[in-house]
């Protein structure tokens, strides 16, 4: 059986723009993914990252650990990193940790674009 | 009630387990009259208890059992008040009282399972199994105040003083 293909990436969306959309859950087995994947955006040194969370459904505090790290890299290369789209449970586990104060949150990917 | 659990299942230290552990958990916890928020928030509790078992007590291994036992709390009148969850392993053991999670202000990748548990329930406690291994208590009451009085082991007493002791009283 194939793996369940759960990151995509898209850079259609504006100049500059590079969209990472994670789906599914997002716990210790599949951040690592996510890892590489936001990795490989921040090789091309993009003006603004935005993930968009609309197909997760549930997070932990490794997908968490993941955003961080992928936001601080984000600030050392100074790319904008925005996160949009995410369900109230999802968007709990940042109030829960503090970290909804850390990162750029808005409501729709258009936003995340305008913003 | 007897101190048997409701539930008890085992399952192997492998991170792709802990989806069917949250869906378990979740969805007793929903059966037991939690709202939606709180069964994710339960579910992730036991999910954080458990990836600190696999990352920090096995290192990884991922052939290793972990026990998850389940009891309802029930109020006065026999009606499902809370969740009590019991976490069980044969990892090494750790001093109970260094199981804090880090400080929030300190953001950085990692460190958050013991915080996001002990926010999340209304009791968290570590404690050595006899032998090897360690065990994690979890209560969580479906309303704020409501005291356990049918739950007979002595968690049900440890939920009650940590109310009190939390208001003040």
């Amino acid at each position: 059986m194939a793996p369940e293909q759960t990151i995509a990436v898209r850079n259609d969306l504006a100049e500059g723009v590079v969209v990472v959309c994670p789906c599914g859950d997002v716990d210790m087995s599949r951040s690592p993914d996510l890892r590489v994947a936001l990795r490989a955006v921040h090789e091309k040194r993009p003006m603004k990252l935005v993930v968009d969370l609309e197909q997760v459904g549930y997070m932990d505090s490794s997908g968490l650990a993941t955003l961080v790290e992928a936001m601080r890299t984000a600030k050392g290369n100074k790319t904008s990193m925005v996160l949009c789209t995410m369900n109230d449970k999802v968007r709990a586990i940042f109030e829960i940790a503090r970290l909804h104060q850390f990162f750029t949150i808005v409501d729709s990917l258009d936003d995340a674009i305008a913003v | 009630m007897s101190d048997r659990p409701h539930i008890r299942v085992e399952l192997l230290s492998n991170p792709i387990y802990l989806c069917g552990a949250r869906e378990l958990v979740g969805s007793v916890a929903k059966r037991l009259g939690f709202d939606d928020l709180d069964c994710s928030k339960i579910a992730l509790a036991v999910d954080e208890a458990l990836c600190n078992v696999i990352r920090h007590g096995y290192q990884r291994r991922t052939d290793r059992p972990i026990w998850i036992s389940i009891w309802p709390v029930e109020n006065g009148s026999g009606k499902p008040a809370g969740i009590k969850i019991v976490i069980e392993d044969e990892a090494k053991q750790v001093e109970p009282l260094k199981m804090r999670g880090r400080e929030l202000a300190d953001v950085r990748p990692g460190g958050l399972g013991v915080h996001i548990i002990r926010e999340v329930m209304d009791e968290a406690q570590y404690e050595r199994r006899k032998g090897k291994g360690m065990r994690l208590t979890l209560v969580k009451l479906a309303h704020a105040g409501a005291a356990p009085v049918r739950l007979s082991s002595r968690s049900a007493q440890s939920v009650v003083a940590s109310k009190r002791q939390a208001s003040g009283r």
